[in-house]
């Protein structure tokens, strides 16, 4: 059985509401919309009986105070009968504190021009956000290198072990992966014209000049760009970044250039291991599918293949690791006082170090096409 | 009076650590009850404890008549709706703004229409001191002292009559935190409040607090009012509230 109800009665111009039980939040709504649909045009007085009320909580008593000063607007004039002393008492502190604030402001809906707009200006600022740290950086570089005892050899190797040596695995993985799969699809149009020993030059070409560079400076920006954005987002969100700085440590020499550095020397070591594990891949298939003994494979690779092709696709690896780098770094310093903005900027992170290796990629092939290597 | 958390025998460990060894106490309906203790004598996880957040190796809890050993879901579900918590550093959702913060448990929970929400995030918001127009503003915009009370209006929002608070004056200014003081009083003899915290704040103890539990080397001191306090022996009890007895 419900513990609780309403009683409306009308004589003359009078309305009497008789709350009886206890009155919360789970229930008004019901009685609220029962008293929206009374017509209260003829009525001069409200008579409101709290007596039988056992408890009402804050959300009944805002509820009670609305009807009594939107009633009070129209010219109807209310009385409240109770003899409790906590009802009336909250009543009255709900009545106070609704007199004393202002009503909640309300967001503005933004029009489809202003986001457009306010999407462009934060993409400026964030691209002179961006300028800034690159200058910084090279400022803390130059004023760093300037005597090798300022170099942090403690913190670059432990950062090459935790970005580099640590994903060996995985783009050892992968990069067989990729090369048996390259094989594989190739081998089959190969044999149609009957040029099976043509997968060695294949193979050789796309994997030592781009797909191992892309393939691990992708994994390194999944695995190590997002670990920079998140490791130097929590320290700023944690006060850390602003401790360092008033101990005197300059996060940019802690923190942020053992990162690149490290990236940087190891990024074409792991690329020559990508480039190995792509070629094995190869030579598995080529065996199976295609009847290329290994001995035959290497021999034809060592004719054909030049060693400069090998050399692009290292030379490539410094400028990668620089991009991912920084720009998770970069992403790390961005991170706001909240843990939203974490995720965010993990997100950006990973997605704009790939589409810039990318670009970069882009960039050296045409450079090196034009040069003639 | 009846007693609406009863704590009987807890033990509490963590790896090879123990915090808690054998804790006894109860908390009475309508009265202000303090956990007091050194840092790290385990207030804050005895209070986790009982909001069903931390596990305790054995013992029982019981929150408004409710074992919470041997609690269903459904049951549990229903207790978390009946208290509010106020955590340490306000644990405000840092993807919502003051008032949604405050009004997530109303549209989840109730049928109440928007405008109704409304007036009730208004009078919660004006009643921890906060003002209308800070309503929109994100927890990383505003300042530590107002997430607290965002926090403290947000425990409120369903007018709980278990009220769980962690160091709740931490991080307030004088004259909020003896505003806070005079609110959680006003609450608990309007509303009928229960109220359980672990405070610091001699001040805000001395106001407030009906009885108290002192946790010290993993066992409880004291349990009782403070004016029975002083004839007790421990070195927490001395050091603490020296300056108050002396």
């Amino acid at each position: 059985m419900e513990n609780h109800s309403l009683l409306i009665s009308y004589s003359d111009n009078k309305l009497s509401l008789k709350l009886k039980g206890e009155f919360n939040l789970y229930i008004i709504s019901k009685y609220q919309q029962q008293i929206e649909k009374i017509d209260f045009t003829n009525i001069k007085y409200l008579h409101i009986d709290l007596d039988a009320l056992l408890f009402l909580d804050t959300a009944t008593a805002i509820w009670i105070n609305n009807l009594i000063s939107t009633l009070s607007k129209q010219n109807i004039h209310t009385e409240i009968l109770c003899s409790n002393k906590d009802i009336l008492g909250t009543l009255k502190l709900v009545k106070e504190q609704i007199e004393k604030s202002s009503p909640l402001p309300h967001a503005r809906q933004k029009s489809f021009i202003y986001s457009i707009g306010e999407q462009a200006y934060s993409n400026y600022t964030g691209f002179l956000l961006f300028m800034a740290f690159i200058g910084e950086l090279f400022a803390v570089k130059l004023h760093y290198l300037k005597s090798i005892k300022n170099i942090r050899f403690k913190e670059i190797a432990f950062e090459m072990n935790e970005s580099a040596i640590k994903a060996l695995g995985i783009i050892a993985l992968t990069s067989f992966l990729i090369g048996l799969v390259v094989a594989y699809q190739s081998a089959y149009q190969l044999k149609i014209y009957g040029a099976n020993i043509f997968i060695v030059d294949m193979l050789g070409l796309s994997i030592l000049r781009e797909l191992s560079p892309l393939i691990t400076a992708i994994v390194i920006a999944g695995r190590s760009g997002s670990a920079f954005t998140a490791q130097i987002g929590a320290m700023k969100i944690t006060e850390e970044l602003d401790a360092m700085r008033t101990m005197g440590f300059d996060p940019y020499l802690f923190l942020v250039l053992p990162r690149i550095i490290a990236l940087m020397i190891a990024m074409p070591v792991l690329i020559f291991v990508s480039d190995m594990m792509a070629i094995s891949g190869g030579i598995l298939v080529a065996q199976i599918n295609l009847d290329i003994t290994p001995e035959l494979f290497l021999e034809r690779f060592n004719n054909v293949i030049d060693a400069k092709h090998f050399f692009v696709g290292i030379v490539k690896g410094p400028f990668f690791a620089f991009l991912i780098a920084s720009i998770g770094i970069y992403r790390g310093l961005m991170v706001k006082n909240d843990t939203q903005s974490i995720g965010l900027n993990t997100t950006k992170s990973v997605v704009e170090s790939i589409f810039a290796v990318i670009v970069c990629d882009a960039v050296f092939s045409i450079a090196f096409t034009n040069l003639g290597i | 009076m009846k007693n609406i958390i009863n704590v009987r025998d807890v033990r509490t460990i963590f790896d090879d650590k123990v915090i808690h060894e054998g804790l006894t106490l109860s908390i009475r309906e309508g009265e202000i009850y303090g956990l007091l203790g050194p840092s790290g004598c385990g207030k804050t996880t005895l209070l986790k404890e009982m909001v069903m957040l931390q596990r305790f190796s054995s013992g029982e809890i019981e929150v408004l008549g409710h074992n919470i050993n041997t609690i269903t879901h459904k049951v549990a579900q229903e207790l978390r709706r009946s208290w509010g918590v106020l955590f340490q550093g306000g644990a405000l959702f840092s993807s919502l703004s003051i008032a949604e913060n405050i009004a997530l448990p109303l549209k989840e929970y109730t049928d109440l229409n928007e405008k109704m929400i409304d007036e009730i995030v208004r009078f919660k918001i004006s009643i921890v001191g906060l003002k209308s127009r800070d309503a929109l503003l994100y927890p990383s915009q505003i300042s530590g002292g107002m997430k607290k009370k965002a926090a403290l209006a947000r425990a409120l929002a369903m007018d709980p009559k278990l009220l769980f608070l962690d160091e709740p004056t931490s991080g307030l200014d004088p004259i909020s935190a003896r505003e806070f003081d005079s609110l959680i009083l006003k609450l608990r003899s309007l509303l009928g409040l229960s109220v359980v915290m672990v405070s610091h704040d001699l001040k805000s103890i001395y106001d407030t607090l009906d009885r108290v539990a002192i946790i010290d080397n993993k066992k409880i001191v004291y349990e009782g009012s403070l004016e029975n306090m002083k004839y007790e022996q421990s070195e927490f009890i001395e050091t603490f509230f020296r300056n108050k007895n002396e």
